[in-house]
């Protein structure tokens, strides 16, 4: 140490991406813990040393939620590591499920100029990496809020769009109240996202959070059966209302032998294990099928989360079924990459046809047809088109359906006046979550389809900013 | 958090069971269900809501001790409390002037059929319901079924009490003696139900069963529930959980609700080995278990 001399300054594009070290592959493929064990303060301040601090930063606007990427990342440098959480729930309130689950590289890394000459600024580590160091070292800090208006505001359901809207109204001053249908808080983050990708631990640290903002929480109702949109207005007083019930509602391919046993959606599968604990089945009480051979049909992320689920329960052999090539799999490379290396085996350009199953109903074999690519079809996306002659039977004892959700028509279907489109999703104005309904504001997978949870929490933002006008001047 | 008010045994391991939860009891239709869930490691139930008083806030259920949860909910004492009570979930019962209606309870089927009965009968119709039970004891719910209808009855399987013989005999002597049926409601087992439609199915009455498939979320987010009528599938839970029996895939329900038989009884044994002989014993052995526990509409 004698020899030790300052650290000059680095070049630019001179320091490589730093890898966040992980479990390894064989280790993680039988446990639930998270895969990443998250960059360390030394690496993060490497990380975040190779950022430019461009001018006119090309990575803020490639954020739903425009986090001041370029200011908290030099904190993090500094060492500032605290600040730079704080930085980012100027605009994020949820920046620990962010970090681990945002698609960054097609949002704030891919226009980030050193992946012109390299790899772009690990931003999701960073914003990981920050909040797990405010979290784990008790340094939260419950902000002031706005003295309180009089105004009470409800929003339906705990997923990241109702998370949003309730954090940043409470923090204006208004009364507000989340009502969960389900047991737990959290939506799909908690329900959908397995332990190994997002920590149960740290929804309800986020969910903690919120509350003791002054957000009153209230599960185990269901809105639309226990209390309608209107009667929350009208018989429980509030003023303003926010949907953001998610896309809840699993899509089958409606083929034949769908229904026998041992084949989920991916939701009943993820919910059995997530949130239900399945895993610790009889200690839990829900059970779920440990398949020895499983299929996972679908190429999204869901698709990722069940397979790397069921290979955790147990599986010998998991499939994934998938009727495009991977170029056009919805599901994040990192996922992808992470199953691959988990030994998840990859059936591309593969379609089912029917499940066969035997005589007690269970799933035996699952008929599949080979597909090439034709014409690009609507999505833009080249159109799978099936290969003659080419079904095979692949033996499996479960089958997890992940292809999708449509809207769950439980609000809608008990809200008069609050028109939909032709696939049930409740039409919102996309800058201020307006519905056709006055006072009734929505955001998230139910206006929007299926998507990511930094979109919904986007949805949420705007929403929330619209909520505050229209509760300070009435106008609609 | 809601407070158990009353919980007693009102036959062999059939409990009657009142909770406080207010918003339920104010909304609830006849043939709505509620999910229920004990504690924090409890899977979520779904029972029929028999009863409600909005005044006093409760709801009722009734449900048999077949399973580790209800075994579980059987021990409650009054002035304890369950993790979880969610509803009204289902659709409400379609309630019109049908004329004659046939109203058939099986077992613990009698219990969903109570509410919805009562509906059809303050609907302005005439009600002659069939009741029936294995034997005497597991007989449930008689005088309040007598009290609205026009004519009750009541059969045992083994004869050991009123009529010997299944619902299904009952029902087809009242078409034989020619009775007009305009609707016939039937709840009870799935073979029960299955035996009711092939019974009305040559002179085509209608006939609605309410089915009681293994549920999860009960929302409409999971698609556990899924059955096939009329070739179509559909979620019992928020498409349900009353169907025209005439079109309900039985066989592929009664396959679907023995899914987790083997994880039901591990479930089982450990509760009663952990919890002493007598906490279990009430179950009988080699119940057909999760058809009656996590299910709705049956019970």
């Amino acid at each position: 140490m004698a020899d030790a001399k300052p650290t000059p300054r680095p070049k630019p594009f001179s320091i490589p991406r730093q890898p966040m070290p992980e479990q390894p592959p064989e280790v993680r493929r039988s446990n639930f813990r998270e895969v990443p064990f998250g960059l360390t303060p030394d690496l993060a301040i490497l990380e975040a040393t190779r950022c430019i601090q461009c001018k006119n930063p090309a990575c803020v606007k490639g954020c739903p939620v425009d986090i001041k990427i370029p200011e908290f990342i030099d904190l993090v440098r500094q060492g500032k590591f605290v600040e730079a959480a704080r930085k980012i729930k100027e605009d994020n309130t949820l920046p620990a499920v962010c970090g681990r689950v945002c698609p960054q590289e097609e949002q704030c890394e891919m226009p980030c100029v050193l992946s012109k000459r390299g790899e772009p600024v690990a931003i999701g580590r960073l914003e990981r990496f920050v909040a797990d160091f405010e979290r784990v070292t008790g340094n939260v800090v419950v902000p002031e809020v706005a003295p309180p208006t009089g105004k009470r505001v409800a929003v339906v359901g705990s997923g990241p769009a109702g998370l949003t809207v309730a954090g940043d109204l409470v923090q204006k001053g208004h009364d507000v109240t989340i009502f969960e249908a389900l047991h737990k808080p959290g939506g799909v983050l908690m329900y959908g996202i397995p332990e190994f990708r997002l920590p149960k631990e740290i929804v309800q640290a986020e969910v903690d959070y919120i509350c003791s903002l002054g957000v009153k929480l209230e599960c185990d109702v269901v809105i639309g059966k226990t209390i309608t949109i209107d009667e929350l207005a009208e018989e429980e007083g509030f003023d303003v209302c926010f949907i953001g019930t998610g896309a809840g509602l699993p899509y089958f391919m409606n083929i034949p032998g769908e229904n026998l046993n041992g084949i989920y959606s991916a939701n009943e599968y993820l919910t059995r294990s997530n949130l239900m604990k399945a895993y610790l089945f009889p200690e839990a009480d829900t059970p779920v099928s440990k398949g020895k051979h499983v299929a996972v049909v679908g190429g999204g992320n869901v698709a990722m989360d069940a397979a790397r689920t069921a290979l955790r329960m147990g599986a010998e052999k998991v499939y994934v079924v998938y009727r495009r090539s991977k170029k056009e799999m919805p599901a994040r490379i990192e996922e992808i990459h992470h199953a691959e290396e988990e030994g998840i085996e990859f059936h591309l350009l593969t379609n089912p046809l029917r499940f066969l199953g035997n005589e007690e109903a269970w799933v035996t074999e699952a008929e599949c047809q080979r597909m090439e690519l034709g014409e690009p079809d609507a999505s833009g996306r080249r159109r799978p088109v099936p290969v003659k002659g080419s079904e095979f039977r692949l033996a499996v004892d479960m089958v997890v359906m992940s292809i999708g959700n449509g809207a769950n028509p439980l609000v809608p279907a008990t809200t008069p006046g609050l028109d939909t489109n032709k696939w049930g999703n409740i039409l919102a104005d996309q800058e201020t979550g307006k519905t056709s309904k006055k006072g009734v504001f929505a955001g998230g997978d139910i206006v929007i389809g299926a998507a990511t949870v930094i979109l919904a929490m986007g949805a949420g933002r705007k929403a929330a900013d619209a909520m505050h006008e229209y509760l300070k001047t009435g106008v609609w | 958090m809601f407070t158990v008010t009353e919980n007693k045994e009102i036959a062999k391991s059939v409990f009657f069971q009142k909770i406080q939860a207010p918003r339920i009891a104010r909304k609830r239709k006849a043939g709505q269900f509620l999910v229920i869930r004990k504690g924090e490691m409890g899977e979520r139930i779904p029972l029929t809501i028999v009863d409600s008083d909005p005044a006093e806030g409760t709801v009722t259920i009734i449900y048999q001790v077949v399973g580790k949860s209800t075994a579980e909910l059987a021990k409650v004492m009054p002035g304890e409390t369950v993790l979880d009570v969610v509803g009204p979930l289902g659709l409400p019962t379609h309630i019109e002037s049908f004329g004659t209606v046939v109203g058939i309870g099986g077992g613990i089927g009698t219990a969903p059929l109570l509410p919805i009965a009562t509906a059809i009968k303050n609907g302005g119709n005439r009600l002659l319901s069939i009741v029936g039970a294995r034997t005497k004891d597991l007989l449930i719910l008689e005088e309040e079924m007598k009290a609205i209808s026009d004519t009750l009855i009541v059969t045992t399987d083994d004869g050991s009490y009123a009529k010997k013989g299944f619902v299904t005999t009952a029902l087809q002597e009242l078409i034989d003696a020619g009775e007009k049926i305009d609707l016939c409601i039937a709840i009870g087992p799935v073979p029960m139900m299955r035996a009711v439609a092939e019974v009305t199915r040559p002179t085509q009455i209608k006939t609605v069963v309410s089915l009681n498939p293994i549920m999860v979320d009960a929302t409409g987010m999971c698609g556990a529930c899924r059955v096939t009528v009329g070739g179509t599938t559909k979620f019992v839970c928020v498409d349900g959980p009353e169907f025209d029996g005439h079109e309900v895939d039985f066989k592929e329900l009664t396959l679907r609700n023995r899914a987790y038989l083997k994880e039901e009884k591990v479930a089982m044994e450990r509760f009663e080995h952990k919890d002493g002989k007598c906490a279990g014993g009430k179950a009988k052995a080699g119940a057909p278990a999760k058809e009656t526990v996590t299910t709705s509409g049956g019970q």
